[in-house]
């Protein structure tokens, strides 16, 4: 699934990064985030304006993902 | 290199205190708050060493990674890896990392070491990772690594010593590049992930009291409500706190002033140059000083507690309809203070559209230069009454007034979003912070900062300035047998009846024409040009003088006071906005479009504002 698609505070495991066209500077930019096979992912919190943007807890980082950055990241839910 | 000059970049995350490990060992004051990207250029600085070896520290701005997405990443990349025009590759990289948050920092030190250059990392904030109950086996962690490791506080005193000690000893040996990095970057996540297993122990991922701030920081209804009655709290304080201290300089500086001149006559030139020309001209801005302080006292406390990214968040999407990015939030709440700090923070938002339109947003924000303009006319046209019990209605109005800047840059904004032809899609990733108490230290650096910065512009270019209006409103003299005052003849009052063309359909009178004029130079100078203007026009009554809120209530109409207020929400930028736009966009059409559909909105406004308020009264 998607981690645009993850309910608020179930945990999860990053797949990989998909990226939405070739050449994609924000799925490389995810990927330099640590948005990479096996990283443990939650969504902690989201916006109060069409739950958008997402609190993504990954590792120690909080990251704020809007909703189409977030749909590019591949996960299964379940910790490791 | 030379045998006594070591030259040191530090580089990390962004948010890791590269910038508090520069002022700590260098003892400058480069500014450090909560968020990433504070530092958006390089900056250099020196001390020595206890051996008597200089030292030669560059702080560069913060980066994830060298594959460079912003501006500032940019320089980080080519300053390490010598391709910063004029400038050989650093001796020494100091490579720094938040210990409380090591992934991301350690993988930055993998991709650092890459470049085969002598490598030190100092795992930062040490203190808040032993009160975290954080461990880190740093023996383990320099034999992973190959690199050596040392421990700093940089917000505390000494905090800095093992690095000291670390740099002015021998170079270290250039750590052995991994063979493996054609592998790509996922391997580096998994080498990060296989070090903090065999080194790091975390009892939790963040501190319990962050997620706990957070969850109501961040909750759609209660953060959005802690976001407003925040930033109304500090709208009534800068009104209602400031109120005593500014009846202190007033009445200070009117004493002052008649107490210098008391012995010259009062018909000679000195003594209306002191009197209308510097007392009334200068005391009627250095009035706005607590005031600024104020302001500028919960922007500082906000700035390092890390709430800004918080709002960020908050409001992303609103701002994202709108054609701007929560990133836009740091730089347009910084223009609160003063645009030019706005339009630089505006390199940390790493994509060049949205940071173009934040720039020419960003001037309509409320600066504090505004704010002598805007409350000499509310504190003379607005009644002092209370608004449903608790609020004051000067400070109802002021808010208004910051309001009305807030939604015309959403409005501005929206207008260039659907004229642009690049329509693709913009990244937010934005990283949120640990909760910071403020350090009373650094607030306080940063308060006595503004405070020389306003005074110097006060004691520069706005005594200048008023100097220079004082000779145009003087002379040439009248004309013997001329009835009306000498204003009226001379060069700034005829230049004021010329511009009276353009200015009477919104309500302006000569006198204002005259301080638009100097008002575009640092928009306060408009309130001591008419300090001046007014003072030169009285007949024989200097007194006027030290009251031009007074003198304006009975001589303006409520329209006139109105209209200007409008036209100062839109003012055509200071000289020095314009300056930092030119050199931030580095092209002239940017610099001419941000001036022009300023001041088109602003005679738009103005017009409207006074030909309905005509028309009601």
């Amino acid at each position: 699934m998607r981690l645009s698609e993850l309910p608020r505070g179930a945990p999860a495991t990053v797949d990989c990064v998909e990226d939405s066209h070739t050449a994609d500077p924000i799925a490389q930019r995810l990927r330099d985030l640590g948005f990479v096979d096996g990283e443990p992912v939650c969504v902690t919190a989201v916006g109060p304006l069409g739950a958008d943007p997402l609190l993504v807890q990954i590792g120690s980082t909080r990251f704020a993902l809007r909703r189409s950055e977030a749909a590019r990241v591949n996960v299964r839910q379940g910790a490791g | 290199m030379s045998a006594s000059t070591l030259r040191i970049a530090l580089v990390g995350n962004p948010n890791c205190g590269k910038t508090a490990l520069f002022n700590q060992l260098t003892g400058g004051r480069q500014k450090v708050a909560n968020y990433a990207g504070v530092t958006v250029e390089r900056k250099e600085g020196r001390f020595t060493a206890p051996s008597g070896r200089i030292l030669q520290l560059i702080d560069l701005p913060g980066a994830y990674s060298f594959e460079a997405a912003s501006p500032d990443e940019q320089i980080t990349r080519d300053v390490c890896t010598g391709r910063y025009p004029g400038e050989a590759a650093p001796d020494l990289i100091v490579c720094v990392a938040d210990a409380t948050n090591l992934r991301l920092h350690l993988r930055f030190l993998l991709e650092v070491k890459q470049l085969g250059r002598p490598v030190v990392l100092a795992l930062n904030m040490m203190d808040t990772a032993k009160r975290r109950g954080i461990e880190i086996d740093v023996p383990e962690l320099q034999r992973r690594l190959g690199v050596p490791v040392v421990e700093t506080v940089a917000v505390r005193r000494g905090g800095a010593r093992a690095l000291i000690e670390r740099v002015d000893g021998d170079l270290p040996t250039v750590a052995v590049a991994d063979g493996d990095d054609a592998a790509g970057r996922g391997n580096q996540h998994a080498q990060v992930r296989e070090l903090l297993a065999a080194s790091v122990r975390m009892p939790r991922a963040t501190a319990a009291l962050d997620d706990a701030l957070d969850r109501w920081a961040l909750h759609p209804v209660f953060g959005l409500t802690i976001l407003a009655a925040l930033m109304f709290l500090i709208f009534q304080a800068v009104f209602s706190w400031a109120e005593p201290v500014m009846d202190g300089i007033e009445g200070g500086m009117a004493a002052l002033g008649a107490w210098l001149t008391q012995g010259l006559p009062p018909d000679s030139a000195l003594y209306s140059l002191l009197n209308d020309g510097i007392f009334a001209g200068v005391g009627a801005v250095l009035v706005f000083l607590p005031q600024i302080l104020i302001l500028f006292l919960f922007i500082l406390i906000l700035e390092e507690s890390g709430y800004l990214p918080r709002a960020a968040f908050l409001l992303d999407r609103l701002m994202f309809k709108a054609g701007l990015t929560g990133r836009a939030f740091i730089p347009l709440l910084s223009s609160f203070a003063c645009a030019i700090p706005g339009i630089m923070a505006t390199r940390s938002i790493n994509d060049p559209r949205d940071r173009l339109t934040t720039i020419l947003v960003a001037p309509l924000m409320t600066c504090s230069a505004r704010l002598p303009v805007y409350t000499l006319l509310i504190a003379a046209f607005i009644p002092r009454q209370a608004v449903a019990g608790v609020f004051n209605l000067q400070g109802v109005v002021l808010f208004s007034l910051y309001v009305a800047g807030i939604m015309s840059a959403l409005l501005v904004a929206y207008v260039i979003k659907r004229l642009r032809k690049d329509k693709s899609e913009h990244a937010l990733l934005m990283e949120l912070p640990a909760y910071r108490m403020p350090h009373l230290r650094d607030v306080a650096l940063g308060l006595w900062e503004r405070a020389t910065i306003f005074l110097r512009r006060v004691g520069g270019i706005l005594l200048a300035l008023t100097v220079l209006l004082w000779f145009l409103a003087s002379f040439p003299g009248p004309p013997p047998g001329a009835t009306g005052p000498a204003i009226d003849y001379s060069l700034a009052g005829r230049l004021g009846h010329a511009l009276h063309y353009v200015f009477a359909p919104i309500g302006f009178n000569w006198q204002i024409c005259i301080a638009l004029v100097p008002g575009l130079a640092a928009r306060e100078v408009a309130v001591s040009a008419l300090g001046t203007v007014y003072a030169m026009s009285a007949v024989g009554d200097t007194e006027l003088a030290s009251q031009l809120g007074t003198v304006i209530a009975e001589q303006w109409s409520l329209a006139t006071a109105l209209s200007l207020l409008a036209w100062y929400v839109f003012a055509p930028q200071c000289m020095a906005t314009l300056a930092v736009i030119r050199r931030e966009t580095n092209s002239w059409r940017y610099v001419a479009i941000s001036a022009g559909y300023m001041f088109a909105l602003a005679y738009l406004a103005s017009l409207l504002t006074y030909q309905i308020a005509r028309v009601l009264s």
